[in-house]
């Protein structure tokens, strides 16, 4: 009986524990972001900083994001013909391909490889200057970590993903545009002109941009916290690294399905 | 890496996403910013208006020529009204029927404009006086339905 409630006792214990931990690091993070935010003036007044970070998260991943969206425009374009052709209406094709990619895919797939191209690679750089106690050196010489290594690459990820997500969009259509009207022969003026009639700027493409920007900020925030909350130890910046995709990839999916409540409801 | 060589890649990178937007806004969405700069306003009555919705395309001799900007409902007289943008290059005769048609079988639903003979033209704010509702579907079945029963009885001796 004693054991029982000794067992009892220690796993309330743990679940005290492990909450107040997250809620300390959720606050941590929410410190951090505005320590971040604070002190980015310098960023931007050093620009070449950011720009260094723009050619970093977003050049870097140009290949990756464009080749991905080429590829599901392919597919899209495969699948959506061979369900659309059941009904009689192929010419929907581009409507198909061009919503499912403006709206959903193209924010959410380029963040996702955002955040396993970039993230990581975030993490892992500001984690082993953490390790090799560069950051404490630029404190000692007065120089703000927060505001020479942080801002920039928060703010260089933040710039880069509005663009990669609308490269990736635009690969996408291009990419349906070749299955259907290139090789399978859909009408290449039915293509266009359904697009053009069902996609409404304000709604898709305005949208998908603040999306991309929503997720830019936050895969960008997680992956600079994560680096620069790790452990400094070998283990710990893999750890860190760990946390960056996992987390992110939550974090864009969860966001995904608040903003697209917001966004698309009440809309025919 | 070289200051140049990477100022021109994080040009090219801004450059090409730029475009990309571009692409999408003009290319792949009709861009509402540049058609319909001049527009004027009419208003029309309809007992019903079925499945039309706000942002529905205004067309006559099947060209788009405005959209649907609001709906709402008048509680005076039981009606719908509806309020529309017309293209101000287009202008229609004071006495121009105003329909509720739909595009194909299952089609969006959208108002047809057929212009009448008068000499006046109907002026920004104006009522379009004559309207024919929307065909509900449901109700087209249950009268077809209704008239084959009656027509069943009536052969009967």
């Amino acid at each position: 009986m004693i054991r029982l409630l000794q067992g009892c006792a220690n796993f309330l214990r743990f679940l005290g524990s492990e909450t107040v931990n997250r809620v300390w690091r959720l606050g941590y993070a929410s410190r951090f972001f505005l320590a971040v935010l604070l002190r980015s003036g310098a960023a931007f007044f050093r620009f070449r900083l950011v720009m260094r970070e723009i050619w970093f998260s977003g050049v870097l991943s140009l290949i990756i994001i464009m080749i991905s969206g080429l590829f599901v425009g392919l597919v899209l374009g495969l699948q959506g013909y061979e369900i659309l052709q059941r009904y009689g209406s192929s010419q929907a094709l581009g409507t198909m391909v061009a919503l499912s990619l403006l709206r959903e895919l193209g924010p959410v797939v380029a963040a996702l490889l955002f955040a396993s191209r970039a993230g990581s690679a975030i993490t892992a750089e500001i984690g082993l200057m953490k390790t090799t106690e560069q950051l404490t050196a630029m404190d000692m010489m007065a120089v703000d970590p927060v505001a020479r290594v942080v801002a920039p690459r928060f703010w260089g990820g933040v710039i880069s993903m509005p663009f990669l997500a609308a490269l990736f969009s635009s690969m996408g259509i291009f990419g349906g545009w070749l299955i259907g009207v290139v090789f399978i022969g859909v009408d290449d003026g039915a293509f266009w002109s359904s697009m053009q009639a069902s996609v409404d700027f304000r709604h898709d493409v305005w949208n998908g941009v603040c999306k991309s920007l929503v997720f830019g900020v936050a895969v960008s925030l997680i992956a600079v916290f994560e680096g620069f909350d790790s452990e400094p130890t070998a283990e710990g910046v893999s750890r860190a690294i760990t946390r960056t995709v996992v987390t992110s990839a939550l974090a864009i999916l969860a966001l995904d399905f608040v903003l697209t409540s917001f966004m698309f409801r009440g809309m025919s | 890496m070289n200051r140049t060589t990477l100022d021109l890649w994080v040009g090219f990178f801004v450059a090409i996403g730029i475009g990309a937007l571009l692409f999408l806004a003009l290319k792949v969405s009709s861009f509402p910013g540049i058609q319909m700069e001049k527009a004027y306003r009419l208003e029309a009555r309809f007992d019903n208006i079925g499945g039309l919705k706000a942002q529905s395309p205004v067309r006559s001799a099947g060209v788009l020529v405005g959209r649907v900007t609001d709906i709402h409902f008048d509680p005076a007289t039981y009606e719908a009204v509806v309020e529309m943008r017309i293209d101000s290059r287009y202008a229609f005769p004071a006495d121009t029927f105003a329909s509720i048609y739909t595009a194909g079988l299952l089609g969006d639903q959208y108002i047809g404009l057929e212009p009448g003979g008068d000499e006046r033209n109907l002026a920004d704010g104006a009522r379009i006086m004559k309207t024919q509702s929307a065909v509900v579907l449901e109700k087209l079945v249950s009268q077809f339905l209704f008239n084959k029963a009656a027509e069943g009885q009536s052969t009967q001796p």
